[in-house]
């Protein structure tokens, strides 16, 4: 009965359901679940494994409840304007929720570019957002082309349920992983000779892993491809609102305007509150498109992945309070900026560099001089030891595609600053044991 | 010009039907008691309004659940950093109790096997994309929901073959019926995956039988496929028959833990049965570790805000509550159905008898000039334009003859219900008394109808798109 019933599932089942493409074996969430069964707790001073894969931003809820908390008696006790939000489902999206993003994306961005409300479509997440923008711009079997490293989860939101496929623009650490017209040109080549039409550019920026901004020349080199190849530029600028100096981040929205949109129907911006503002729980993402079709296209879409008009009320009233926002970022930014600095001097103390960072909710980090043998399995060994002996849970380079092994993301900003001392002693230790402190 | 997916230049996505071109004409001129008394009443929108009060006195008297708060305390920031895809468990355990309660506690559930979506919506969409391939099929009864042509066939690349229901047994599902689909399937060279039923019926208003969803068993344990079923109406049972589920089927027929088992899956929501369809939420629940695995991992493109999670698990669980609500909801919805049913006799039209849903499925086969879809078309045209009602055609709903329409009850006010029957009143006399002098056959009669004709013509909206059809 029992074999009956699992040959009747196994199928019955989809292709999609089956496949492994929603990556859950790798090792990016193997880790997870050795943390989480035995998760280090700060005040029973415990002896458990420290989160620091997990890209969230913590450093400035504070800031968030107490607006809150000044705000109180408008949120959500106004009985007048309940039915008429739990009603509202118009896939548009609140129009003052939208204005408050476009407002609140400018300021990031310095007042150095414009966004228009009505091109923003909203999404549950930036993970439907990247999804839904590759079904609309490419079809089964085409290609993205992305800079490696990448975030590991691209894998599962891009290709599973679209079959659309991933080509890494392949980026080297002799150049501080910068993506060049050669690794573009190679990467397009690639393509081709596997008889693979590529639709268009991913670009993350800031990165993820690498916690850095992409340079404005580097951004030029990559419009003017995809400019040259006819393709699409997809610029997921998710952690924007964390690169630690405004001035240091360029958005690829400020290039356009500056050249007066030309070319601009090809580039779409992806963006998220998850990180930033630190809310990945209420699932507010939206697409930015220069391209009407697209943003007529994705709105009927995103009937599939709407955001909660409960949420979108809230963050409609948060995110149009100037005060507010304008304390928020600046503070946000120095808060993280401390963080960094703090971990990579520690790490530094260790004997261990970081790639040289400037945003973003974690740190590149070079292991290579650990390893016995420059191998992908030996940074997953080197990996294992550190998981259950240093006890840190950290994410390996290979999970993000890096060419060269060694690299590790460690994430800063998901704990208070105890813990962060206590990591750093572990590493610290660590490293003295192998007698590779400075 | 960089091109787009066929996915983003097709026309799947079904915006082009009479279904949404209705809203678009109500948009232009809304009806509004004081600002615009002379605009289009929407009566084409599924919308459950009549309870909100039970809904914010709950609100007023727990404070707490909106306010980020747990006894007093703030969980703002568990709430904000908590994206896991298993959904809070409060929540899920919340809504089973809900789903049973509904059910009359006949059947249980086992929160581990929900799966929160962004929307009855992504519900199905995700479940279609477990369960079929591109160019597989589903099995759908006629007449069903126009938004099913766009969920779950446009990103899935999955086929819809209808199961023929007419009025001339109450639209109930026939053995033959199924087997025609299927037949059909097999001869346009179409895998069936299985068969999906609304139930209760949108846009029918009736609940299943036990009769059919015994044969519904029966032909999906024949052919070895699956049976979704979309139940996102089953808090809206206002009047015998009762609401039976097809999981107390299974039970009641012994395939709990069977293959079979494995094979039926429910869709629920709570847009419609608690009125809250901006909140997103919606539920997949299988019976099939390895379904409700892929969608719970598939769930990441759709999730259910953290925040609208703990307000609802909060209201939910209050079950003094939850149970008040189901029996006082469904109390106003029988009121309201019963107004508009007793208004459209007196006005000589008729409604199929029902027991469920938010909308009342009207036959206007004997105001049509033909029996023709063209005839219900122009029909469509005068009630929308004319009379001011935006209704939906049953043609937008893949009904097999022409003359139905589906009539919302449950989304405005008693007043502007009254409003709305009075004006299809002066419609029906308006009809009656040109079909009378019609019948005194002078040439001055057929010149002042050729004369009105010719007004009406001109009253069309010049975008009317149908033309395109």
């Amino acid at each position: 009965m029992v074999a009956e019933k699992l040959q009747y599932s196994s199928v019955r089942l989809s292709k999609v359901a089956v496949s492994e493409t929603h990556g859950e074996d790798s090792p990016y969430f193997a880790g997870w679940k050795v943390y989480d069964e035995n998760p280090y707790d700060e005040l029973s001073d415990s002896d458990g494994v420290i989160q620091m894969g997990l890209a969230e931003n913590q450093v400035s809820f504070d800031l968030v409840e107490e607006y809150l908390e000044k705000h109180s008696a408008n949120i959500g006790n106004e009985a007048s304007t309940f039915r008429e939000n739990a009603l509202f489902q118009d896939y548009h999206g609140l129009k003052s929720f939208r204005k408050a993003m476009a407002s609140f994306m400018e300021q990031i961005r310095g007042g150095r570019a414009k966004f228009d409300p009505d091109k923003i479509v909203i999404t549950a997440g930036a993970t439907a957002a990247n999804e839904l923008l590759t079904f609309i711009l490419a079809d089964p079997g085409d290609a993205l082309l992305i800079p490696t490293p990448y975030y590991p989860g691209f894998d599962r939101d891009l290709r599973w349920r679209t079959g659309v496929n991933i080509i890494p623009i392949h980026c080297k650490s002799s150049n501080n992983f910068e993506i060049t017209r050669e690794s573009l040109e190679s990467a397009y080549d690639e393509a081709e000779s596997k008889n693979v039409k590529v639709r268009g550019v991913l670009i993350t920026n800031p990165s993820n892993p690498l916690g850095a901004t992409i340079a404005r020349p580097v951004l030029e080199g990559i419009l003017e491809f995809v400019t040259r190849k006819n393709i699409h530029l997809v610029s997921d600028e998710i952690y924007s609102g964390s690169a630690f100096s405004s001035d240091e981040f360029v958005s690829i929205s400020e290039i356009l305007e500056a050249r007066k949109y030309q070319e601009s129907e090809r580039v779409h911006i992806v963006y998220s509150l998850s990180k930033d503002l630190g809310l990945p729980g209420f699932r507010v993402g939206t697409i930015y498109s220069y391209n009407d079709h697209v943003v007529k296209t994705a709105r009927r879409m995103s009937s599939f992945t709407l955001i909660s008009s409960q949420t979108q009320q809230l963050l409609a009233s948060m995110l149009s309070d100037r005060q507010f926002t304008e304390s928020y970022i600046k503070t946000n930014r120095e808060r993280l900026k401390k963080r960094q600095q703090m971990i990579v001097s520690g790490l530094e103390n260790s004997g261990i560099k970081c790639l040289r960072g400037n945003a973003g909710l974690f740190c590149w980090m070079n292991l290579n001089p650990l390893l016995n043998e420059c191998t992908k399995e030996q940074e997953l060994e080197l990996w294992k030891l550190i998981l259950h002996e240093v006890k840190l849970n950290i994410s390996p380079g290979s999970s993000c595609h890096c060419s060269e092994p060694g690299w590790f993301r460690v994430c800063f900003a998901n704990m208070s600053e105890r813990t962060l001392e206590v990591a750093l002693k572990r590493i610290h230790n660590f490293m003295s044991s192998r007698n590779l402190c400075s | 010009m960089t091109t787009l997916s066929s996915k983003a230049t097709c026309n799947s996505h079904g915006q082009d039907s009479s279904y949404f071109l209705g809203w678009q004409e109500y948009e232009k001129n809304p009806y509004d008691e004081a600002k615009n008394p002379n605009g289009i009443i929407q009566m084409g929108l599924a919308e459950n309004q009549l309870s909100f009060d039970l809904l914010e006195s709950w609100l007023a008297e727990n404070p707490d659940a909106a306010a980020f708060k747990r006894n007093g305390e703030s969980i703002f920031r568990e709430l904000a950093l908590f994206q896991d895809y298993h959904g809070l468990a409060a929540f899920k355990n919340a809504m089973v109790q809900f789903m049973a309660e509904i059910r009359g506690n006949k059947v249980s559930f086992d929160p581990n096997k929900l799966v929160l979506t962004a929307g009855a919506t992504s519900a199905n969409e995700t479940l279609v994309f477990c369960l079929a391939e591109p160019g597989e099929a589903f099995l759908l009864p006629t007449p069903y929901y126009p938004g099913f042509d766009r969920d779950l066939k446009w990103r899935t690349g999955v086929e819809i073959v209808p199961i023929h229901c007419t009025s001339s047994n109450g639209y109930k599902i026939t053995a033959p019926a199924i087997e025609a689909a299927y037949q059909l399937a097999q001869t346009r060279n179409l895998k069936v995956k299985g068969v999906l039923v609304t139930n209760p019926s949108n846009p029918l208003g009736i609940t299943l039988t036990r009769r059919e969803l015994d044969l519904l068993i029966n032909f999906i344990d024949a052919k070895g496929i699956h049976l979704i079923s979309d139940e996102i109406y089953s808090g809206t049972v206002f009047n015998s028959p009762s609401f039976v589920s097809i999981m107390e089927v299974l039970v009641n027929r012994n395939y709990v833990g069977t293959g079979l088992w494995n094979r039926v899956h429910i869709v629920y929501s709570l847009s419609k049965d608690l009125g809250l369809p901006g909140f997103r939420v919606g539920a997949i629940y299988s019976n099939d570790h390895l379904v409700v695995a892929a969608a719970t991992k598939m769930s990441s493109f759709g999730l259910v805000s953290s925040q609208t999670q703990y307000l609802l698990s909060a209201m939910l669980s209050d079950s003094k509550f939850a149970k008040n609500y189901i029996v006082e909801n469904q109390k106003r919805l029988q009121n309201r159905h019963a107004m508009l049913v007793n208004g459209l006799k007196t006005t000589g039209i008729s409604c199929l008898e029902s027991n469920a849903g938010l909308f009342c499925w009207v036959d206007m086969r004997h105001l049509l000039s033909s029996k023709t879809f063209e005839a219900e078309m122009d029909l469509w045209k005068k009630i929308v334009y004319q009379v001011g009602l935006n209704i939906s055609p049953g043609s937008s709903c893949h009904c097999d003859e022409p003359g139905w329409f589906r009539v919302c009850f449950a989304n405005m006010s008693e007043e502007t219900l009254e409003l709305a029957i009075r004006r299809i009143k002066s419609f029906v006399n308006t009809i009656s008394s040109s079909k009378t002098s019609e019948g005194l056959s002078s040439s001055s009669t057929k010149n002042t109808r050729r004369k009105s004709l010719a007004k009406w013509v001109f009253r069309l909206s010049f975008n009317d798109r149908d033309r395109e059809r």
